[in-house]
């Protein structure tokens, strides 16, 4: 259950001018109605709801959201923006959160999460492609669940749905020279950031 | 024949091989011609955009390329989350400084007059359906089914342009066409959990029990749906929710390719029905067999 948001008073932040480059959106634009609370199905396993997390960058304390499960939970499901009267579109704020978090290593509230998307992109990376097994794996090694999923395995492997050796895009190299280009993209945004806030704690 | 380029993405390779089998079959059956794009990528999925947005422009931007090479105009997806991305990715090349940031990363340019469409808008065009209405040889009467869009068919509205967000339409159709009843419930649009499949494992077996509660409810022998997440999430977790505590479900979860191809007489180990964790082949049954058989 979310409970009343306790914030400090407002403070100007380098890292809510990179959430709204990089979302495109107006975070003042929202007026707390709350219809994308109502509508979030991650709200009930959240300890902030979606427009607690609004309200905390429009105030200035983008930490509060940063530190928050809400941003990991978040799973792009698009109800809010759907809905939202003011078009504010939440999953691109939440991406943009943690795309700060990730590219500035905090820790994660919800620390599987970002484990998942560094094991699965591992995996497109080095193939291009998903590699379930390899996914899976890598995600009970890093996450310590050593067990996740195990029952599934073999149900799974013995219908063909897992394969044992991996699919692969020949052109690997090209795929990996996308990774390489998008990462110094984001580097340069994110220091470009860094530098607006006058070298504020990331 | 029409062809289309075809972009299977990740899952249709693996855990939904039945999608990918049955998606042949049925546009074999129709006379349409799946083009598979040549040495296509990940889309990036769900993690991609998450990590850095750039990433996954970029990755879509190499398929989109791809595509376009094929000289064919319109580029068909299975995938609903696939499709998701790919028109993320249009949708942003219509901003012409997004765009020259994706071509930067893409490293080249990058096609915006192909028409991105997912398989079950192709399947229901007009003349198309009018064929099937006429091809069907075994009508799924009796079966009564819950028509499951997901997340990412329909939303956000204005980046996927396809049917309505809250309460679309184009699955209940294509189900009536095939001679099936279709329930009214409360799921339609709701959210599986999708990603969150391996990181909080509780959140989805919670929100994937209640959709199966919810069918149930509603009085549908299955549930019917275009999305490779929902599918996995929903048919490959009842064990976990029976063991759970959560609820014990015992519900067939196809995808739309599967029953088309019933209907239309295709044999079930053609069509990978027999390929789901919760047995697909039972309810089946309800279903009078072909006529001539």
């Amino acid at each position: 259950m979310t409970e009343s948001l306790r914030l400090a008073p407002f403070a100007p932040s380098g890292v809510v001018a990179f959430v709204e480059a990089t979302s495109g959106q107006t975070l003042n634009d929202c007026y707390q109605c709350g219809k994308c609370a109502a509508g979030c199905p991650l709200a009930r396993a959240s300890d902030l709801s979606p427009q607690q997390v609004i309200r905390a960058l429009q105030l200035g304390q983008p930490d509060v959201a940063l530190d928050s499960r809400a941003i990991w939970l978040c799973v792009g499901c698009q109800t809010c923006v759907t809905r939202c009267p003011c078009e504010i579109d939440l999953p691109r704020v939440m991406d943009a959160l943690r795309v700060w978090a990730m590219a500035n290593r905090r820790a994660a509230a919800q620390r599987e999460v970002p484990i998942f998307h560094r094991v699965f992109l591992k995996s497109v990376e080095l193939l291009g492609r998903a590699y379930e097994i390899g996914v899976v794996g890598g995600f009970n090694t890093f996450s310590g669940h050593f067990f996740g999923s195990a029952d599934l395995g073999w149900p799974m492997f013995v219908r063909g749905k897992l394969k044992p050796l991996p699919q692969r895009t020949r052109a690997r190299g090209e795929v990996a020279a996308i990774f390489q280009r998008a990462e110094a993209m984001r580097a340069r945004e994110c220091a470009a950031a860094q530098r607006d806030a006058g070298g504020e704690r990331p | 024949m029409t062809a289309y380029a075809y972009y299977p993405g990740c899952s249709l390779h693996g855990t939904a091989l039945e999608y990918a089998k049955s998606t042949e079959a049925v546009c074999r059956a129709l006379g349409i011609e799946l083009k598979e794009i040549e040495d296509w990528n990940c889309c990036g999925a769900s993690s991609a955009h998450t990590v850095n947005p750039w990433l996954g422009h970029g990755l879509v931007a190499r398929n989109l390329q791809l595509a376009h090479a094929t000289g064919l105009k319109e580029l068909v997806l299975p995938c609903a989350a696939c499709y998701a991305r790919f028109k993320e990715t249009a949708h942003a090349l219509g901003d012409p400084a997004t765009a020259a940031r994706i071509e930067e990363v893409a490293g080249g340019d990058v096609p915006r007059d192909l028409a991105i469409e997912p398989l079950l808008k192709i399947v229901v065009e007009p003349e198309r359906i009018e064929r099937i209405q006429s091809s069907v040889v075994r009508p799924l009467t009796g079966l009564k089914l819950a028509p499951y869009y997901g997340c990412l068919l329909t939303r956000p509205p204005d980046v996927a342009q396809f049917d309505d967000p809250e309460d679309p339409q184009t699955l209940d159709q294509l189900m009536r066409v095939l001679g099936a009843e279709v329930v009214r419930w409360p799921g339609k649009t709701a959210c599986c959990g999708s990603s969150l499949a391996l990181s909080r494992t509780d959140v989805v077996l919670d929100l994937s029990h209640q959709l199966l509660a919810w069918a149930e409810a509603a009085g549908a022998d299955a549930i019917v749906t275009a999305c490779p997440m929902c599918h996995s999430n929903l048919d490959t977790r009842q064990g976990q929710m029976r063991r759970s505590g959560r609820g014990d479900h015992k519900m067939a979860v196809y995808y739309f390719t599967e029953l088309m191809g019933v209907a239309l007489g295709l044999g079930l180990s053609e069509l990978g029905i027999h390929k789901h964790l919760t047995d697909a082949v039972a309810p089946l049954a309800r279903v009078p067999a072909a006529a001539g058989n």
